[in-house]
Formats: structure tokens, C-alpha cells, sequence
């Protein structure tokens, strides 16, 4: 397993960085669900996740199901900085020809899942956790949700599911930013209280800042929560955090930033040059 | 198309009371209108499309006229059961409308490719399924499975698709529309394939070929007589479709075809090969890897070759399993 230096909240920085040159050059839409889980992704891939990009497919690894498949950009720049492949590789994203399609693509190294139609991370972790335990492999199974992406029923087939099994390796961590496609989660489809309704179904709910690092680092080392019932992680945070102009706007779920946008929005993740 | 639809429907709302619109939480910067003119008749009914497809079946037994919309497979593929059994076992007054289908979305990936649904979509009894060429066709199809009373699917691109009609058509569901005619060949084109099969026409016309163009929007129910004509007045029939090989366009004219067992008649599917990729690419990509329209026409055309391949397109490899 690779010791990794730097601190997670560098990596924060640079995934932000990464992901929106990517989506800048991709013209491509989703920087603002990008940004709100560069923190989570900063902790799990630098703390958190046992996986060896040196020994991609160990059978007892840990997993990450990066649900909220949209999201896809910045799953693979923690990955690269992770060593799972060259950063250089980055470029492709989105390009003809490229195994970096927008939503999240198993073709790429270190991504477990293909995702993209929402709803479906939850449940094959629940699968991937049911054999962990009969294989007797120590692995633990990550995935992230976003907070719209739970108004499909099938999140919550999957919740009654690992609740019934008692999957206490299953990690479910919604990334609670109030916004999805078309409208605020609350004017949606009010999924609150959120936290009690994980705990009706079984689960140990547990809710912290999405962006504060010890706060995840802590909830995450301390997986189960309780033990015989699985984790439900509801991580508070801003879409499009990290980016003053960006945060908690919808436009961002869709707008790709132009060259004169990318120079303000690095300037803030990155500071001045 | 996608403004075409938005427009046709505002104005359709505004003479029937029971038109209602349910979004499975998209449309920003397209629904808008809609929203803001008919707020009692607009719905966002979150990401839930097994839910807002039965609650479109539960509007339309009580009287209403609803459309459903959401982008590729998510309105028709991850609500499947409820289209059959709650929609179409009804014969309910639903219309789902998918935009960004085929390979609009192809960078995306796999999960945003609508390559599969009109083969599903035509298994289903009392399904009509339209796929208009341009946004004139958007406009009249909208109005008219306005106007049908039962299931209906109409499956469109996203924006900016150039207007191939300049003069009024005609429009019936289940009619194609005849683009121009000709006699070595008929191009029988569904959805938003159709600028490129007038390309390949225009083409083929400066090589002295004539072709025969048909917009066959409504693939069900299939223009049985228009494609007939065309086997007895045309040498061949090549089918042009942003779909799998599989199922689509191509497969219900194939079918018809062999049917009749009319002699003498050639015919090749333009379409998605049936493959898994590891690759991703924009819209214009995909349409490489189907191939050359006119190549296609010319091989299907030569005497000496046997039938052109339904498949072509350079696999460039396939998905990694992992
Ligand atoms: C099944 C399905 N329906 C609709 C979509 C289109 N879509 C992509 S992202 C998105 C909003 C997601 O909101 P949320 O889960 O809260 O994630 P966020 O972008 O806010 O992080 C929608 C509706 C989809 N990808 N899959």
C-alpha cells in the first residue's frame, strides 16, 4: 500500500484544479457536483480507502462506488493523483476516442463501476458487501450518493436491503448539498429529516461538515459506526464549493467555465500564481 | 428539437386544459416556460422515474393528457415495467418524450446512450414510437400524439439539429414522409439521422445515382406500404437509424421485407454495431464508426457483391473487463 505524503487537504486542491481544467477543456458540464465532493474523495483516497494502485484488483481492497456518476471528473483526478494512472492521461477526458467518458467509466484504473444513471451505486455495493463478508475479506464498501440521487427508490431498496443484512462493512455517504438537476432537494422532493430516515431503515446515521477534513477522517476511520448495522454518512456541503461564483448555483450543475472563469476559479482553489 | 417540443407544447397546453408535464429533474433552461405558464400542469417529480411514470398513468386514468420527459434511457429503459404494465397495459394517455437520444450525448458514456429504446420501445403493444428527422417533424409530431389518445414515445436529439424541411410537409403518424424521390434506391431514414441521409443523397445524385429519401418518423407503426413501394420501384433499401443494429428501424423494415419475400431485393441497416466499448467519443464519432452512408449504398448497390455488411464500423477495441 502506498504511504502518501502530502496531506489530504493539498490533494483537495489540486483535484479542484484538475477538474476544472478538465471540465473547462471538455467543455463539459458538472464542475459544481464535482467541487462539492473533492473534499470527501481528498479524505477517502488519502486516509481512508485500502487500495494499491500497484495491485489494482486485490480481492479483500476496499471499494469506492462513486454513485453520482456525474461527478466523474473528479473521481479521476484523485485516482491519478493517486497513482492509478498518469495524470498526463487527464487530457482525454471527454475526447473522441478516450476511456474518460463523462460519467464515470470502469475501462479506467481504479474506478470499480460504471455509473451515470442515478440510483444504482448503492445497490451493487450492497452486493460487493454481502461477498466481502461471506468471502471473510476485511473489505470495507464506500458509496457516495448524491442527496437528489435518493429520491430514486431503488437507494432505498438497497437501504432496507443492508439494513435487513446487517452489512456494517457497507459505507453509504450522501453528499447533502440541497441542490439537484432542476430545483433545490427540498423544493424537489423534501428528503428531510434525512439522517432519521437512514435510521428507520436500519443503518447508523451519522451527519457532519462535507468539507471539514478531521470531521471525515474521523467518521470514516471509525466505519461501522455501530456494529451489525451499516453506515450512513450525510455529509453537509456546497455544491460547487470552493469557487465563490460557483457555489450553490444550479447553473454550475450545467455550465462549463470559459478561459477567463477557469483563471478566477483557480485563482481561489490555488491561490495566486 | 428540443425547443421545438417545449414551444409545441406550451401552445398545445394552452388550448387543452389536460395537458400535464412531468420532469424527472431536467430541463433546465428548457422547461421554463412551461413551468412558469402552466404551474398547476408542471411537475417536477424528482429522480424517480418508476414513480412519475406511474404517476403519469394515474393522471392520464383520471382524464389528463401527460407528457413525461427526461434524457436518454431514464424516462423509458429505467422505468421499463412501468411503461408496460401501467402505461401501455392501460393503453393510458401517456407521451414520454426523451431527448439527447442515440449518441447526443456520446462523450457521457454508456449509461447517456438512447442506442437501445426504439427496439424496446416497438416490442411493447400499443406503443407508437416517433422519432422526428428535424425540428419541423418535432413540431408536428408533438401535435400529433397530442391529439392520439394512448401510449406514444417520442424520442429526440438535444438542440441545433439543422431544419431539413424548408417547405410545409405533410404529417400523419405512421406515414413516412417522402423527401424526394427516386428510382436505384431508397434511404429509409428514422430520427435525427436524416440531414446526413440528405447528404448521402445529394452525394450520390452528383455519382448518378438517384435515391429515394423516406422520413419515417413513426417507426411503430411502420409505413408498411411506403417501404413495399419502395422494394418494387427501387433495386435496394438501405435503412438509416442513430440506433443498435438490433431491433430499431432497421430490423422492422428487414422484417417486413422478408414477409412480403418480394424477389430481388437488396437492403443493408446504416447502424450502431451490437458491441460494448471502452471507448468514448462526440456524436459526430459515432456516427464514423457506423461508416460511410454512401459507401454503404454503393456496395449494397453492386451486383457482384454479396449483401453489404449490416455491422460495419472499425471496432477499435472493446471494453476492458476488468
Ligand atoms: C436515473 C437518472 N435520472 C436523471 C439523471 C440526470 N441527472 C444527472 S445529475 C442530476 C442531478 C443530481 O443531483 P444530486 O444527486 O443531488 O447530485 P449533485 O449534482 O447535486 O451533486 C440529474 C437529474 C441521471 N443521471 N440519472
Amino acid at each position: 500500500m502506498t504511504i502518501i505524503a502530502d496531506t489530504s487537504l493539498d490533494l483537495a486542491r489540486r483535484i479542484r484544479a484538475r477538474s476544472l481544467r478538465m471540465v473547462h477543456e471538455a467543455r463539459a458540464s458538472h464542475i459544481g457536483a464535482c467541487l462539492s465532493i473533492a473534499d470527501l474523495l481528498a479524505v477517502l483516497y488519502s486516509q481512508t480507502l485500502r487500495v494499491d494502485p500497484v495491485n489494482p484488483n486485490r480481492p479483500d481492497r476496499d471499494r469506492f462506488i462513486l454513485s453520482k456518476g456525474h461527478a466523474a471528473a473528479v473521481l479521476y483526478a484523485v485516482l491519478a493523483e493517486r497513482g492509478f494512472f498518469p495524470a498526463r492521461l487527464l487530457r482525454q477526458y471527454c475526447k473522441d476516442g478516450s476511456i474518460f467518458a463523462g460519467h464515470c467509466s470502469h475501462a479506467v484504473p481504479g474506478v470499480e463501476v460504471s455509473t451515470g444513471s442515478l440510483g444504482h451505486g448503492l445497490s451493487i455495493g450492497a452486493g460487493m458487501a454481502l461477498a466481502a463478508r461471506r468471502d471473510k475479506f476485511a473489505t470495507r464498501v464506500f458509496v457516495l450518493t448524491g442527496d437528489g440521487e435518493c429520491n430514486e427508490g431503488s437507494i432505498w431498496e438497497a437501504a432496507l436491503f443492508a439494513g435487513h443484512h446487517r452489512l456494517d462493512n457497507l459505507v453509504a455517504i450522501v453528499d447533502h448539498n440541497g441542490l439537484q438537476g432542476f430545483g433545490k432537494t427540498e423544493d424537489v422532493l423534501n428528503p428531510s429529516p434525512l439522517a432519521e430516515k437512514w435510521r428507520a431503515f436500519g443503518w447508523c446515521a451519522v451527519e457532519i461538515d462535507g468539507h471539514d477534513h478531521a470531521q471525515i477522517g474521523k467518521v470514516l476511520s471509525e466505519v461501522p459506526a455501530e456494529c451489525g448495522k451499516p453506515t450512513a454518512v450525510i455529509a453537509e456541503t456546497v455544491k460547487g464549493k470552493g469557487v465563490g461564483f460557483m457555489e450553490n448555483q444550479l447553473a454550475w450543475h450545467y455550465r462549463s467555465p470559459d478561459a477567463e472563469q477557469l483563471q478566477l476559479a483557480l485563482v481561489e482553489v490555488e491561490g495566486p500564481s | 428539437m428540443r425547443t421545438a417540443f417545449v414551444e409545441t407544447l406550451c401552445e398545445l397546453a394552452e388550448r387543452d386544459e389536460r395537458i400535464f408535464l412531468l420532469t424527472g429533474d431536467l430541463g433546465f433552461s428548457a422547461l421554463e416556460p412551461f413551468a412558469e405558464r402552466f404551474p398547476d400542469r408542471y411537475v417536477n417529480a424528482g429522480i424517480a422515474e418508476q414513480n412519475m411514470t406511474g404517476v403519469a398513468a394515474g393522471l392520464a386514468m383520471s382524464g389528463k393528457v401527460v407528457f413525461t420527459y427526461s434524457i436518454a434511457n431514464f424516462p423509458t429503459l429505467r422505468c421499463l415495467e412501468q411503461v408496460r404494465n401501467d402505461v401501455c397495459c392501460h393503453r393510458a394517455n401517456v407521451k414520454i418524450v426523451a431527448v439527447g437520444c442515440g449518441c447526443t450525448y456520446g462523450s457521457q458514456g454508456y449509461t447517456h446512450h438512447g442506442v437501445e429504446d426504439i427496439g424496446i420501445l416497438r416490442t411493447l403493444p400499443a406503443m407508437t414510437v416517433v422519432c422526428p428527422g428535424d425540428p419541423v417533424e418535432t413540431r408536428l409530431a408533438t401535435r400529433a400524439l397530442a391529439q392520439m389518445n394512448g401510449p406514444g414515445y417520442l424520442r429526440l436529439g438535444k438542440a441545433g439539429e439543422p431544419v431539413v424541411h424548408l417547405r410545409p410537409v405533410p404529417f400523419e403518424l405512421g406515414k413516412a414522409i417522402l423527401v424526394r424521390d427516386g428510382s436505384d434506391v431508397t434511404l429509409i431514414s428514422t430520427g435525427g439521422m436524416l440531414a446526413e441521409a440528405v447528404a448521402a443523397a445529394d452525394q450520390l445524385a452528383a455519382g448518378g445515382l438517384s435515391a429515394r429519401l423516406l422520413s419515417m418518423h413513426t417507426v411503430k407503426p411502420l409505413d408498411k406500404l411506403a417501404v413495399l413501394h419502395a422494394a418494387e420501384q427501387t433495386r435496394a433499401i438501405v435503412t438509416v437509424e442513430e440506433h443498435s443494429v438490433i431491433g430499431g428501424l432497421g430490423s422492422a423494415v428487414a422484417g417486413l421485407l422478408a414477409e412480403a419475400g418480394l424477389p430481388g431485393i437488396r437492403f443493408a441497416m446504416h447502424a450502431l454495431p451490437d458491441e460494448l466499448r471502452a471507448t468514448v467519443g462526440s456524436q459526430a464519432y459515432y456516427r464514423r464508426l457506423i461508416g460511410d452512408l454512401v459507401a454503404r449504398v454503393r456496395a449494397v448497390l453492386d451486383a457482384d457483391s454479396n449483401i453489404a455488411s449490416p455491422t460495419a464500423g472499425e471496432p477499435i477495441g472493446q471494453m476492458q473487463w476488468k
